[in-house]
């Protein structure tokens, strides 16, 4: 009922253009970010920023970044951990080499390298399509991989061959390191999510989001226009990768501390590619829907047992969380194969049209 | 629906001239040694039995195909094939047979994605949809509503094209096609699977464009009524070969025609 365009009229075609055109949608974003960067900070202990929170967005942001690439512009890829592997490996060098500029510069622009490689790895794409591409980008995966690990300058020659994250401070504040509070780190990853995420949001609803979405839907017909099908995909390989990079430095330097190469490991890839699938191929909402999902809900089920004081051993709680967890994707799937942000679409088409069916 | 001119001399300049084109994929000969011309403001039919070649005829004008032997002239740019990014800068836009829409956009997008060549807003500009990037996405609505208005698709600006009835669909396709405000348009058979009421409409499309916007087009169709009626001249293919061409009475009248396409008569 509260949910309605009516009476509001579009006087201009830029007005019409706009990304949220309905009022109701500005002040639900609105209300977001206030709980986002007031509520939460007020509230939040360390196990909700630190378990939850900054986890969630970082998630989220790979998973743009691949829905980018593959629900957007229709290239599959399974390369997304190790691109995540780029930005953060890219990040502990630039800050190695040059420990005086702060650290969230560093962080954005290690997605420039992980752009490079994805570009680098996108150039198959070209000829091949679909699975075939798949598994071009698998080689970028494992190939990635054996660097991570056979190239010590990557990990600064660390015993642990892990990355340690050193100690930045932005203004006398820590921002990485072990002294760093959630909060810091938690209000860090939410600016730069929320920036990347609107830029995105542009990018998909102007010229460029349009000629990925045509090679996507039909590349034959795209070509025929106009578009050249190799930049057009390189484009998308390249922005998809940078956001990947970020999430990845941000992962390591914002969100673990430090971490192995085996973080960024096919497991990881397969993980960003449930979420874009559930949350919904092809939509920004859906990135997060699908973060959500796979991320918050095994959390939240865990808890479960322990808060209602359900007798259960943890070992078990957890096997279950597998059990319930892989069960409600199948649900989802069978239910809305277009994903969760489809489902929140027809919600809100529902809400628009109450108490009338249609 | 207007008399055909049977007056050649009216017609304009050549716009596009195929000379001797030969297509073969593998052993299996698509196209043998094809001239024919389409010039400047004509509505150009190609018609012949199905397998004739007229579709790889196309798909040679704009590109998809390379011939193996011939000459493609377009614009006095003399060619021995069109390459499709060429094709669509030099002004060729098309249709299919099939449709190829993008289904997984709006009408809207749809037709603003034909505008792909004439947007030119950098990157920078684009990440904050502000600015000239806004103003050129507004400046290209204004003219994509233009067509939207002529095509009487106003109503279905907003929905996704997957979802439309087929007529519509043919029609948002057409209205793609148009954004890039082509200088020759390729019809693949426009009408195909439509009842007749969809036919007249889309014939009257196809008149409208022709004679407000000036475009030459060259248009598949099989429903002989339709093609006699709107084309000034037709070219006419069986196996591959062309074996008549001239005006539809001309056409109408020869031999080999009615032999090879419109069935024996005795």
């Amino acid at each position: 009922m509260l949910y309605r365009e009516v009476g509001q009229y579009k006087s201009n075609y830029a007005a019409d253009m706009a990304v949220f055109p309905i009022l109701q949608d500005r002040i639900g974003i609105a209300v977001i970010l206030v709980i986002a960067y007031v509520v939460f900070p007020l509230i939040g202990n360390d196990f909700l920023l630190n378990t939850i929170l900054i986890p969630f967005l970082i998630f989220s942001l790979a998973a743009i970044g691949l829905n980018l690439l593959t629900g957007y512009t229709g290239l599959l890829s399974l390369g997304t951990g190790a691109f995540m592997g780029v930005g953060a490996y890219a990040c502990l060098k630039l800050t190695t080499i040059f420990p005086h500029v702060n650290i969230l510069i560093w962080i954005l622009a290690s997605g420039f390298f992980s752009s490079a490689i994805g570009v680098l790895f996108g150039l198959p794409s070209l000829r091949i399509k679909g699975f075939y591409l798949a598994v071009a980008t698998l080689a970028a995966q494992f190939f990635l991989e054996w660097c991570f690990i056979r190239i010590p300058w990557l990990y600064n020659y660390s015993v642990s061959g892990a990355i340690e994250v050193p100690l930045r401070t932005f203004m006398g504040i820590p921002m990485t390191g072990p002294t760093a509070t959630s909060l810091t780190r938690y209000l860090a990853v939410l600016t730069i999510v929320v920036a990347m995420t609107w830029v995105a949001s542009n990018i998909v609803h102007g010229r460029i989001g349009r000629m990925w979405m045509s090679v996507r839907d039909m590349d034959l017909a795209a070509e025929l226009i106009g578009i050249r099908l190799f930049r057009t995909k390189l484009l998308a390989f390249a922005v998809s990768s940078f956001y990947c990079g970020v999430a990845g430095a941000m992962m390591v330097f914002l969100w673990y501390g430090g971490a192995e190469a085996e973080v960024f490991a096919i497991d990881q890839s397969f993980l960003i590619l449930f979420m874009v699938i559930i949350g919904g191929l092809g939509t920004l909402i859906g990135s997060f829907f699908g973060s959500a999902l796979i991320y918050i809900l095994p959390i939240a089920l865990r808890l479960i047992p322990a808060n209602f004081g359900i007798p259960i051993r943890p070992a078990a709680a957890e096997q279950l969380t597998f059990v319930i967890v892989g069960a409600l994707i199948i649900v989802f799937l069978v239910v809305e194969p277009n994903g969760l942000a489809r489902l929140w679409q027809i919600g809100k088409q529902k809400l628009r049209v109450w108490p009338f069916p249609y | 629906m207007r008399a055909p001119s049977s007056n050649e001399t009216a017609l304009g300049e050549v716009l596009l001239a195929v000379e001797e084109v030969s297509l073969s994929f593998g052993g299996v000969r698509a196209l043998t040694g094809v001239s024919f011309d389409i010039r400047k403001g004509e509505i150009r039919a190609i018609i012949g039995p199905n397998g004739a070649g007229k579709t790889s005829m196309l798909n040679v004008v704009n590109g998809f195909y390379q011939p193996q032997s011939g000459r493609i002239t377009f614009k006095g740019n003399v060619r021995n094939s069109m390459r499709p990014y060429a094709a669509a800068r030099g002004g060729i836009a098309r249709t299919f047979q099939n449709l190829a829409l993008f289904r997984g956009m709006t009408t809207l997008d749809n037709i603003l994605a034909g505008r792909a060549l004439k947007m030119h807003r950098g990157f920078f500009w684009q990440l904050l949809r502000y600015g000239p990037a806004l103003q050129e996405e507004v400046e290209h609505r204004r003219r994509v509503e233009e067509i939207i208005d002529f095509l009487e698709i106003a109503a279905i600006r907003k929905v996704q094209v997957g979802r439309l009835p087929y007529g519509l669909q043919k029609r948002v396709e057409l209205g793609r096609a148009l954004a890039m405000e082509p200088d020759l348009l390729l019809l693949d058979e426009p009408m195909a699977g439509m009842n007749l009421e969809e036919k007249e409409d889309m014939s009257r499309f196809i008149i409208d464009v022709n004679q407000q916007y000036g475009t030459t087009i060259a248009l598949i169709e099989h429903d002989m009524g339709v093609v006699m009626d709107l084309s000034d001249r037709v070219v006419v293919l069986d196996y591959g070969r062309k074996i008549a061409d001239g005006t539809p009475d001309e056409v109408k009248r020869d031999k080999d025609v009615i032999r090879a396409y419109l069935g024996e008569t005795h």
